[in-house]
């Protein structure tokens, strides 16, 4: 059907050329969305949250299976990287790395959805649907070639958020923080908006391609408004990605929202928005290297210090996680910071390796919160490794690799990520980065020492009665499965991320 | 499949993959201690027994099998992470033989001799792991992999320290945790930047292959001395040097006596082996530019942890001081960059990890015996429990460095090379020998000596030994005497590794690729020649008998204006 209306389309309106089999994974996505709203519209009666689930895993995974063979496709030599859309729309590994990632902790994150969001009192199909959408969104930026289809995507991704940030409708915390990103995030939005007319002002394109020429072609003799741009673009962006000084956002958001959105913030949208910073300064804006490097220096050093110095004095176990991941942002800004392939492919299998031990540590921070979902101060998990010896393993798993031990992924995605910057001769920011991983050590150490070094007084029987569903034991065996194979051996993923450089083709 | 691969690649070289077994035998061993139903104590005890025992049969193995020559042996090499230039690399040379042996002796008796009082599956689990991770830090011959084992060693260790210590047990195992990795934090940073600046110098592809970047020093002088100091930093943590030690009192005195015997059995050594094995050999000029750094803060050391133990209450605080005190010497031997240093430091590792393990383990069953560790509440425990006492004079004599006990070799080898190298600081350090006999003694008379002190404990008196604890104590005990009789296989063993190792110093400063150092005392001028003579002349030693009259033969031919050091030794 697909090719029948590109067949139509393109016989009878001069449209440009649409690449049905590059869009599919987003396609999928989107579609899946759409019709899920529509039959709920239609077909009042209830359907579960477990069907929703399932129908919302499929989805993702049929957007994982649709990215296959583009991957496969681009990697091919006689083929490779392609763009769509005359131009607007790139599809090259980087793209489709991401775009793999996202499809994932959909996945992840709809089984956490699927047990949690009963017990916050979270039902019908809207959630899933702006998970699915948001999720679009990030496909849309990963892809774009263009800022206004970045632009777009980023509304997207990011409109979907904040509704599922104020998802709980019964709690005020909830809408409180629904409310905070809202407003925030549409300021940043505005910054990201203005610095794209201005480097319009500069250069005379949107597209991604046509300036990044401009630029490689011409001296501009007053750069002005390009470095005005650049400013509120880097500004868009960190907001995006809760870089500090823009994070403020971040814990109060993190501790309100329902929990199993808050993993996908931490994952999926922390991507996108690396995807988006990635591909406008590295690839694009390659030229004025030496113009933002200095500042994504300064914003990574204050992200990763100040990142792990609040994470140690937080007492809200979704703060502390809120505040670490604004350090582990700063790691992620240490190897944008390379603005090296290097330093690309680190971010990648940082932001790969995160996204499992982040969705595993809030799925954890889910189980103990009780039914309603409120208990997430740090002493909830005294004892937790008598009660539930196995839930307090995958923890340990989750956190040792946050701090960054060896024989977890996450101590190989530091390693890289340090790797690349000294290659290009970053070495303080690699001391700062390290200093920030024993700082951060800390707050993990407060963690562990709760679940295994504490034991519980014995009137508090109330926190006896875990149980862990059977998608959520799903979801923890993968991420600690994956967490530890990475960290025993991550060439598999290493060679994927150094294969997903981000190119500009134009269409 | 990986692992495997290790496996098969290691068993087409030798028949035996002998350094893969080693290191991981005792990992299968805490995932078999895993698998085990919760309530099978005596099964997690037997597993764990079985697993590092084996570990140990086979690092005894490797004692016999191996061949006194200054090589690496055993090697095993596998790719790892191949876009990265990492590689598993491993072997075993005189230097890291005898810590391979102590390693895995040491564990199978930890795990026979103590049993802990709860959570037994955890604790063999992490035992277990402990051992993997120090033969890992000891055989890797590849930066990464080194690295790995030396930050992984930390989780058991914290859990070991947090779980079954006493007291204050979670805030010195947070401690313990943090300070050691912040050393190793900035290491990180230093192995990254000397592999790709050595890889850009050298004009090769990024390794992270030890002997290769040793062997093809390309890095300019003053990286090299920035790169070392990040090393630098992570051992004087791990060893640990004075001014980074506070770490260590805390953790073994809230460490069970398992604990702190790995910790001064083996885990101290970690830095000191590092000092050798990285700092050194991969930075000859910076070891010998920051030299006079490291011989102060090793004499420093040995003053300092021998006065704060002699005024310490607590017994096991007091063991744990003189641990500074006995690694400033091992220090000390180390900077001394001749082969009698290098040797006696490397000698010392293995006697201090007897020695201190034993008192530990001694402090331990007092401990059981009395309830508390405070000098002031006991005393008198000679007359109810006399073999104990005596068992605690043989490993206390060790420690202070009679001759005839291990302790002498390695503190003699150590005064010795320091001497020729470094008078003053020798001189110095030779204090702290004396020290040693003075709290050591005084603890001793206070302890085992005068009237019972009853006020604590409900028995009437202590009991002695046990013919278990006679038996678990007796390797130690005859590790003791046999090395202190005969060093010479030890000797003779690490001897050529450490000839290799001054050769390769001496011709890395000699050849002109570094800057010659800033001469700061008198024996500088004479350097490579004091190197040279006594390279020469310890080729032809044998025993610590012979390098008496080496001592006299390296003095005299420097001719320094004849000196009274006689107050240097016992």
């Amino acid at each position: 059907m697909m090719q029948n209306i590109a067949l139509i389309a393109s016989g009878t309106v001069q449209t440009p050329s649409v690449s049905w089999t590059g869009l599919l994974p987003l396609i999928i996505l989107a579609g899946a969305a759409v019709f899920l709203l529509t039959i709920c519209s239609l077909v009042p009666s209830r359907i579960t949250n477990q069907q929703l689930t399932i129908y919302t895993c499929a989805a993702a995974i049929g957007s994982l299976i649709a990215a296959i063979p583009l991957w496969l496709k681009v990697l091919d030599e006689s083929k490779g990287p392609f763009s769509t859309l005359s131009g607007a729309f790139g599809i090259d590994g980087f793209s489709i790395f991401l775009t793999m990632l996202l499809a994932v902790s959909v996945v992840l994150v709809s089984c956490l959805a699927g047990v949690f969001l009963k017990s916050e009192d979270i039902e019908g199909p809207e959630s899933y649907v702006l998970l699915l959408l948001s999720a679009t969104g990030g496909m849309i930026i990963v892809g774009a070639n263009d800022f206004i289809v970045l632009f777009l995507g980023i509304e997207v991704l990011s409109i979907s958020a904040y509704i599922l940030a104020a998802m709980n409708l019964k709690r005020v915390q909830s809408q409180e923080a629904g409310l905070k990103y809202f407003v925030l995030g549409a300021f940043a939005s505005g910054f990201l908006l203005y610095g794209i007319a201005l480097l319009y002002g500069a250069t005379g394109s949107t597209q991604l391609t046509a300036i990044r020429d401009f630029l490689i072609n011409n001296n501009l003799t007053n750069d002005t408004l390009l470095l005005a741009a650049l400013a509120f673009l880097i500004i868009g962006f960190a907001f995006k990605v809760a870089a500090v000084p823009f994070h403020f956002w971040s814990p109060d958001v993190y501790q309100g929202a329902p929990t199993p959105f808050v993993a996908f913030m931490a994952s999926a949208i922390k991507a996108a928005g690396f995807a988006a910073m990635l591909r406008v300064l590295y690839v694009t804006l390659g030229e004025y290297k030496a113009d933002w490097q200095p500042v994504i220096y300064g914003i990574a050093v204050a992200t990763l210090l100040i990142g792990s110095l609040l994470a140690i004095i937080q007492t809200d176990l979704k703060r502390m996680l809120a505040y670490s991941s604004i350090s582990h942002a700063g790691y992620l800004l240490v190897g944008t910071q390379a603005a090296s392939d290097q330093g690309v492919a680190a971010v990648l299998f940082y932001l790969a390796t995160y996204t499992f031990m982040v969705i595993g540590s809030f799925a954890v921070i889910s189980l103990n919160s009780g039914p309603e979902g409120i208990r997430t101060d740090l002493n909830s998990l005294t004892g937790l490794a008598n009660r539930k010896p196995m839930l307090a393993i995958a923890f340990t798993v989750f956190l040792l690799g946050q701090a960054g031990i060896p024989l977890t992924s996450g101590f190989f995605a530091k390693f890289y990520v340090i790797e690349a910057v000294i290659e290009e001769r970053s070495f303080g920011l690699a001391i700062v980065a390290m200093l920030a991983a024993v700082i951060g050590a800390f707050l993990y150490l407060r963690i562990l020492t709760k679940i295994w070094l504490t034991d519980l007084e014995t009137d508090d029987k109330d926190q006896n009665t875990i149980t862990i569903p059977k998608q959520v034991s799903f979801v923890l065996l993968l991420a600690t499965i994956v967490t530890l194979f990475l960290g025993i051996w991550p060439e598999p993923l290493v060679e994927m991320a150094q294969r997903a450089v981000p190119l500009l083709r134009a269409g | 499949m990986n692992l495997l691969n290790i496996f098969a690649a290691a068993s087409l070289e030798t028949s035996f993959p002998v350094i893969p077994v080693l290191v991981l035998l005792p990992a299968f061993g805490a995932l078999a201690v895993a698998l085990t139903p919760n309530g099978r104590i005596g099964l997690h005890k037997l597993l764990a027994t079985v697993f590092t025992g084996i570990t140990g049969a086979i690092s005894v193995w490797v004692l016999t099998a191996f061949e006194s020559n200054g090589d690496y042996q055993f090697l095993s090499e596998q790719t790892w992470i191949e876009s990265l230039g990492i590689q598993w690399n491993a072997g075993i040379d005189g230097i890291s033989l005898f810590l391979v042996v102590l390693t895995g002796l040491l564990f199978p008796f930890v795990v026979i001799a103590i049993n802990p009082h709860h959570d037994h599956k955890a604790y063999y689990i992490w035992v277990q792991l402990l051992q993997t991770g120090c033969m890992g830090v000891f055989v890797s011959l590849d930066l990464f992999m080194f690295f790995v084992f030396f930050e992984i060693v930390l989780v058991p260790m914290y859990f070991l320290i947090g779980k079954w210590g006493h007291g204050n047990a979670r805030y010195a195992a947070t401690k313990f945790f943090l300070y050691t990795m912040l050393g190793s934090a900035l290491m990180l940073v230093s192995i990254i930047s000397l592999v790709v600046l050595h890889s850009r110098e050298a004009g090769t592809d990024i390794t992270f292959n030890l002997i290769e970047i040793a062997s093809n020093p390309a890095i300019s002088t003053t990286s090299a001395r920035l790169i070392f100091l990040g090393f630098a930093l992570a051992f004087a943590v791990k060893v640990p040097l004075f001014p980074v030690h506070t770490w260590l009192p805390d953790a073994h005195t809230e460490a069970p006596t398992a604990g702190s015997v790995i910790l001064a059995g083996v885990m101290l050594k970690l830095g000191t082996y590092g000092f050798i094995r990285f700092g050194l050999y991969l930075f000859p000029e910076a070891s010998h530019f920051f030299a006079p750094l490291f011989l102060t803060l090793g004499v420093v050391g040995i003053i300092y942890g021998a006065v704060v133990a002699t005024m310490q209450k607590d017994l096991k605080r007091l063991v744990a001081y003189s641990s500074i005190a006995h690694l400033g010497f091992i220090v000390l031997g180390t900077f001394s960059l001749n082969t009698q240093g290098i040797q006696g430091a490397t000698v010392q590792m293995i006697n201090h990890g007897l020695s201190t393990g034993a008192l530990f383990m001694l402090v331990g069953l007092i401990y059981e015996r009395r309830h508390t560790r405070q000098i002031s509440e006991l005393g008198g425990i000679q007359k109810s429990a006399p073999v104990l006492a005596g068992t605690f004079t043989l490993v206390m004599l060790s420690s202070i460095g009679l001759p005839g006990l291990n302790g002498f070799v390695g503190e003699f080898l150590i005064l010795l090379g320091a001497f020729t190298a470094h008078r003053w600081w020798a001189l110095l350090a030779a204090t702290g020998v004396i020290l040693a006999a003075l709290y050591l003694l005084w603890a001793y008379q206070r302890v085992f000596h005068g009237p019972e002190n009853k006020d604590n404990g409900e028995e009437q008196t202590t009991p002695d030994l046990t013919n278990w604890e006679r038996l678990t104590l007796f390797p130690l005990i005859a590790g003791i005497i046999f090395l202190g009789i005969y060093p010479k296989p030890m000797l003779n063993r690490i001897e050529p590794a450490v000839d290799k190792l001054v050769a390769h110093i001496e011709i890395t400063i000699a050849d002109g690729s570094f800057t010659e150092p800033v001469p700061t005392v008198q024996v500088r001028k004479s350097f490579e020649e004091l190197l040279e003579e006594t390279y020469e002349s310890h080729s032809h030693s044998d025993g610590h008998s012979g390098h008496e009259e080496e001592k006299d033969h390296g003095h005299g031919s420097e001719n320094h204006e004849d000196q009274s050091h006689s107050g240097g030794h016992e």
